[in-house]
């Protein structure tokens, strides 16, 4: 282990309660208790959070730009899944 | 017991915030030399829990101003264990590792209770549970991580051991079960530098000019000059507001 | 690339029509690229980028990290000093944030590929740089109202439009840092003004750092136009999106009735509006100190560098220790089991 080899985490956090936690950023920390205190100090010192979720950054398995496609077209063909995709007739309210 | 319930909660209000306006300037000296740059928000959120703790304690006194830019020396009433110089990171840990445990339990104390401090306690014990987590996670780091790291802690909580046995002297104003106190923080104390494979110091706890000294206004030759830097520009310009 | 190039080439045993095929490719990455940069996309790190577009993100990312640390400095110069514990909380908060920032960016740089050793490692051997305005002292209490004022100000001007930058994270990193610089602006105007309004004393102090922080701030813009290098490209990849000089322009404009407002002269007697251009005239800008200051001659560059790798060098056992505790005590899944 070099001087500074401390790894990078990702950061995620929960803003409020009823919300899910989303990626706020990354911080450096030697393991995963002081990575929690770090993001605790460092992303929500004006109180944005209520939940801290660190990660190691090389355990995020991610989609490459070249799977996109494949990966997200599937989805994009579904627009029935999509409330716009339904045309409700004026004046139905509530929907 | 003397003095009406003014002067004693004075007196209370004078040393319990003293300690954290003291402290927190202590930690404020770090900002931009930190060891890390995550450490720099860390220290700092320490010392603006403190310094907030010393704003609400020393207005219970009088003028939070006047009381930290106008008084000398002598009536400072913060323990020398908080004034002693931040040294390196491995004395500043260990100087936060004995406070912070101390003031967790005493604040512990005082929100249990109906004194004119248990809503002050109350909130600061929440603030003061994270200086004591912080503290503690670097004592088992900086003890448990390399030879060199494990020397400059174990120098750093052996130095600092003779200010620990002022901490629980009477402060008049409190009422407290210091003994209690005394050895739950010896419990807490112990059990950390132990997990942090260091030896628990065995040198006296006070020394002749420690005992009760800072509550007393005896301080220690350092705190002069740190009082010098922080009232200078303040007693440059009496009566200005800024 | 080429080396993939090369290897299909071998295999294939048509060189050609495989160059051709990896050209296309390339070129069809472009066009995904320059599309999603012209329709105001925003590039995110795992997307194809050219690799110019991505040494000028990481260069201009990083300088602004290495500023705000380095900035901590001149205001952490007086956190010691601070005339109440109003404006000591303050200060202390602020040079907090400033940390905060530069961890902020530094870990949007790394998502381009650099790592933050790497970066900290040439900002300590001058490989890197960081604004020149820190480069400056601050002499007395009213240089912190001064600097939250004109510099977090001018900072401000010139970081909004980075909020719509092309880069993803980049921009994401600037929204952060724009809400909370706000504060530091106003901080450092309420405390001039505090003594502005103060003693005589008090406000000669305040005049003092206005005159000395005014010039220097409008060197924060950057070169002019038609001399600055990185402009026109950065301009394109729409990681600027305003010259210089109208940045420039532009904080002037909202600086000077301010600073009538607070009662203080700025130090520059070309200052005058000019209702044909609708903007704020002012005096010629000496640019041999901006340069000077930039090739090291600033009156405390050695100072700024020096304490940060001092602060760097003084850390190193301590984050040895750390990774050399964690090491002992990590479990696979990263959990300290102390």
């Amino acid at each position: 282990m070099t001087t500074d080899g401390w790894p990078l985490w990702e950061v995620f956090v929960r803003s409020r309660r009823g919300l899910s936690h989303t990626h706020a950023g990354s911080l450096h920390a030697p393991d995963a208790e002081m990575a929690l205190r770090n993001a605790r100090d460092l992303y929500t010192r004006r109180s944005e959070g209520v939940s801290l979720w660190v990660v190691p950054s090389t355990e995020i398995t991610a989609s490459s730009p070249d799977e996109k496609d494949p990966f997200f077209e599937p989805a994009a063909d579904k627009p029935y899944r999509h409330p716009t995709f339904y045309e409700i007739p004026e004046g139905v309210k509530h929907l | 017991m003397t003095g009406t319930t003014d002067t004693r909660t004075t007196a209370a209000a004078l040393a319990l915030g003293d300690d954290a306006l003291v402290l927190s300037h202590r930690l404020g000296e770090w900002a931009g030399s930190a060891p890390v740059l995550e450490e720099e928000v860390a220290l700092a959120n320490i010392a603006l829990d403190l310094l907030g703790q010393a704003r609400v304690l020393l207005s219970l006194a009088g003028d939070e101003d006047e009381l930290a830019y106008l008084r000398e020396e002598r009536s400072f009433r913060n323990s020398q264990l908080v004034e002693q110089p931040n040294g390196d990171f491995a004395h500043t840990i260990a100087r936060q590792l004995y406070f912070s445990t101390y003031q967790r339990l005493l604040y512990g104390q005082l929100a249990s209770g109906d004194g004119p401090f248990a809503g002050l306690a109350a909130k600061a014990v929440k603030e003061v549970a994270y200086h004591q987590d912080h503290a503690e996670h670097w004592t088992l780091r900086l003890g448990d991580g390399t030879p060199e790291s494990h020397r400059r802690m174990q120098r750093a909580v052996d130095a600092l051991w003779r200010y620990t046995g002022e901490l629980f002297q009477p402060v008049d104003g409190l009422d407290l079960d210091l003994s209690a106190l005394d050895t739950a923080w010896l419990d807490s104390v112990t059990d950390t530098l132990g997990r942090a494979t260091l030896t628990v110091p065995s040198g006296p706890r006070t020394g002749a000019w420690s005992a009760g000294a800072g509550r007393q206004g005896l301080h220690t030759e350092s705190f002069g000059r740190m009082l010098a830097e922080m009232q200078h520009l303040h007693r440059s310009h009496p009566g200005a507001t800024w | 690339m080429t080396a993939v190039t090369a290897g299909t080439a071998g295999t294939t045993g048509v060189p050609g029509v495989s160059d051709t095929a990896a050209a296309a490719e390339q070129a069809a990455y472009e066009a995904v690229f320059d599309a999603a940069v012209a329709a105001d996309e925003r590039i995110e790190p795992r997307d194809w980028m050219p690799e110019a577009y991505r040494a000028s993100l990481v260069r201009q990312i990083a300088q602004h990290a290495h500023s705000e640390i380095i900035g901590m400095q001149p205001e952490a110069n007086w956190i010691t000093r601070a005339p109440s514990l109003r404006r000591k909380a303050i200060l202390m908060a602020k040079v907090q944030d400033e940390a905060g920032h530069g961890l902020y960016l530094y870990s949007a740089a790394e998502t381009l590929g650099t790592s933050r050793d790497e970066l900290l490692d040439k900002l300590h051997t001058g490989r890197q740089k960081y604004s020149s305005i820190f480069n400056y002292p601050t002499l007395t209490w009213a240089d912190v109202g001064a600097i939250g004022w004109l510099v977090d100000g001018a900072a401000i001007t010139n970081q909004v439009p980075l909020c719509r930058c092309s880069y993803g994270p980049y921009a994401r990193a600037m929204v952060r840092v724009c809400k909370e610089e706000s504060f530091h602006q106003r901080q450092g105007y309420e405390a001039l003004l505090a003594l502005s309004h103060g003693t005589e004393a008090q406000h000669a102090m305040a005049q003092d750092a206005v005159d000395r922080w005014w010039w220097p701030s409008l060197m924060m813009f950057g070169p002019p136009d038609d001399e600055s290098t990185h402009t026109a490209q950065a301009m394109a990849w729409k990681i600027k999106r305003h010259t210089n000089d109208e940045l420039r322009q532009r904080f002037v404009d909202i600086a000077v009735p301010q600073a009538e407002a607070l009662g203080l002269t700025l130090p520059d007697p070309d200052i005058r509006w000019n209702e044909e251009r609708g903007h704020y005239d002012f005096g010629a800008i000496d640019w041999t100190e901006f340069w000077d200051v930039l090739k090291g001659n600033g009156p405390c560059n050695d100072q700024r560098l020096s304490k940060r790798r001092q602060a760097h060098e003084d850390g190193a056992w301590v984050r040895e220790a750390a990774a050399a505790y964690a090491e002992k005590h990590t479990g696979k899944h990263g959990e300290a089991q102390a």
